[in-house]
């Protein structure tokens, strides 16, 4: 399977950075195009295309856009721009690369569901980028292309950017918008769903960068070609990373079903040292890790799930032979006792239980009967918190624990890591 | 002394204003400019902004304290945060850290006695495909060594002086 260069464009072409360069890559077109297209038609292209949500849960986000009420007052576009899924490195990539694409989508979007404002949620870490980006907004608005009036057509949508300070949980979309409207980023119960009641308690839409970032190429091909260019029911081509123990890390595109030991082997240039395989961590750290027999599989959103595991955001960790799978799952565990927004108790003291008992396995002062506890302790949180990051803590915990379960126990028995007690 | 919010900073503080429905949500946003101008934020900083957006000063610390980007004490002019989480780890990240501990003569979380660096581990940077990474201030750097980060403690401590 070749590689495309649909989304990662700035591998072909110059300056799209700048206004002027994306204008000749042929910028713009399709918002021309929106503005005189009925909004329920460009919804309904986007409901062809079948594209599912980049950010990591995979919802089509045709349907997402589709459950916004008719109605009057304001309504606000989310970009959610918090990428902070540990293993992910691709909305970075198309904020510098390619800032009026994802401007360009956000306009779409709002004519296509009539949406007033919106907002680009940035991670604070990004403060480099999102203030190009500001300077991109800036240009847009002097175009034309962005506040009142849009291009004469009678449209006017504004967009501004917002930045995180620092919190994982935002990346999960109510905690987002607590944490646009200045509160911590404590998650909402839903329902209301945020189409309904999301930001400022308005109708609200809210996508991952990616999902934005496609929307022109979609209204300019059509939904149904963008739609040819992936699987039934999961379309397009989306941007995929490896990371870790690989010989040729970075950012790929492919079509939506690229095989992942492709990627990894063909692609990726396979395992560094020409060590063995140990485990892929196939889409972020809450992804539940494959074992090498496990990888031959299409990166799609459901043959992921029938793998038991998830795509989501496709960017692949590699874990060779050597490595302490127990080093791994502490670094797991911690992250998400560090980010729980501690509203939960099951995923509160969870996280921080299964954290503590990893910590103790790896110096060896754990006993045995302590790794089916850590088990139970990650099923206890499962089903039982208000947001997925209960889940995306417990998952890979789980799957740690029984893939690699003669690994934990070596560390009991002999009072540490074995490749370095004695 | 009473603070106050540079003229620049006021009149950055009321575009801002302009930008949402709701004031409330100049919060972030207006604590990042407080931050810049200060420093850190202060239990007075943290008033002042209350006070200009019109917010209880609880709801502001309550903010305040829940982000990690936001700084409750006075941090080094440069803040080396070093990623630890899995990527980086797997590409050595310990041994950027092991590093930096040695050259600056502090340990994770510390800041050194001439008030010129913090070191801290951060999560994930979102640098995954060019790790180990680590961010000076605002600044990322990627594909680091150990040797690498030799050479950039040297050259920020000659700019630093």
């Amino acid at each position: 399977m070749a590689q495309t260069n649909l989304l990662a464009r700035w591998r072909e072409k110059k300056d799209l950075a700048k206004l002027d360069g994306y204008k000749l890559a042929g910028g713009f077109r399709a918002l021309r195009k929106a503005l005189i297209m009925k909004p329920a038609d460009i919804i309904s292209e986007m409901k062809k295309a079948t594209i599912r949500g980049r950010g990591g849960a995979g919802f089509p986000a045709g349907m997402k856009w589709s459950f916004v009420p008719p109605g009057e007052g304001p309504r606000y576009l989310v970009i959610n721009a918090d990428e902070g899924e540990p293993g992910t490195f691709k909305d970075r990539a198309l904020l510098s690369e390619d800032p009026f694409r994802i401007i360009e989508g956000a306009v779409i979007a709002a004519r296509a569901v009539g949406l007033t404002a919106g907002y680009l949620y940035v991670r604070g870490e990004f403060f480099e980028i999102a203030q190009r980006f500001e300077k991109a907004i800036a240009d847009a608005r002097k175009g034309g292309y962005l506040g009142k009036n849009i291009l004469g057509s009678g449209f006017s949508f504004d967009l501004f950017v917002h930045l995180g300070a620092g919190a994982y949980i935002c990346g999960e979309e109510t905690a987002l918008l607590e944490s646009l409207e200045g509160k911590p980023g404590r998650p909402r119960l839903k329902p209301p769903f945020p189409a309904v009641k999301g930001a400022f308690a308005r109708p609200t839409v809210i996508n991952n960068v990616e999902t934005i970032a496609a929307v022109p190429m979609i209204l300019e091909m059509g939904g149904d070609a963008f739609h040819a260019l992936g699987v039934q029911g999961d379309g397009g081509v989306r941007l995929f990373g490896l990371s870790g123990h690989v010989n040729r890390p970075g950012l790929y595109e492919f079509p939506v079903g690229k095989n992942l030991r492709e990627l990894i082997f063909e692609d990726g240039g396979g395992i560094v040292g020409g060590k063995a395989l140990k485990g892929v961590i196939p889409g972020g750290s809450s992804t539940p890790i494959l074992l090498p027999g496990e990888i031959d599989v299409a990166m799609t959103c459901d043959s992921m799930r029938n793998a038991g595991t998830m795509l989501g955001t496709g960017c692949a960790t590699v874990i060779a032979e050597g490595t302490c799978i127990v080093q791994v799952a502490l670094r797991v565990a911690r992250f998400y006792a560090h980010e729980s927004c501690g509203q939960c108790t099951p995923c509160r003291e969870g996280c921080a239980w299964m954290a503590a008992t990893i910590e103790r396995i790896e110096k060896g002062t754990a006993e045995l009967r302590e790794l089916d506890l850590l088990l139970e302790m990650a099923r206890n949180i499962k089903g039982r918190t208000i947001c997925p990051l209960g889940e995306a803590a417990a998952m890979p915990i789980e799957a740690f624990v029984t893939k690699f379960r003669d690994e934990f126990e070596a560390h009991i028995r002999a009072g540490g890591c074995p490749s370095h007690v004695g | 002394m009473q603070l106050a919010f540079s003229a620049d900073n006021e009149a950055r503080i009321g575009r801002l204003l302009a930008e949402y429905p709701d004031p409330k949500a100049c919060l972030l946003p207006a604590l990042y400019i407080a931050q810049e101008q200060f420093g850190y934020l202060t239990h007075e900083v943290m008033e002042l902004v209350a006070e200009r957006i019109g917010l209880p000063p609880g709801e502001v610390l309550s903010t305040a304290t829940f982000y990690s980007m936001f700084k409750k004490r006075p941090t080094g002019k440069y803040h080396i945060q070093v990623c630890g989480n899995v990527s980086c780890f797997l590409k050595g990240s310990d041994r950027l850290m092991a590093a930096l501990e040695k050259m600056l003569g502090i340990r994770d979380g510390e800041t050194t006695e001439d008030g010129l660096f913090t070191l801290s581990t951060v999560q994930c940077l979102a640098a995954c495909g060019t790790a180990p990474a680590l961010q000076v201030n605002d600044t990322y750097h990627e594909e680091m060594t150990p040797e690498k980060v030799v050479a950039l403690v040297n050259r920020l401590r000659e700019e630093g002086r």
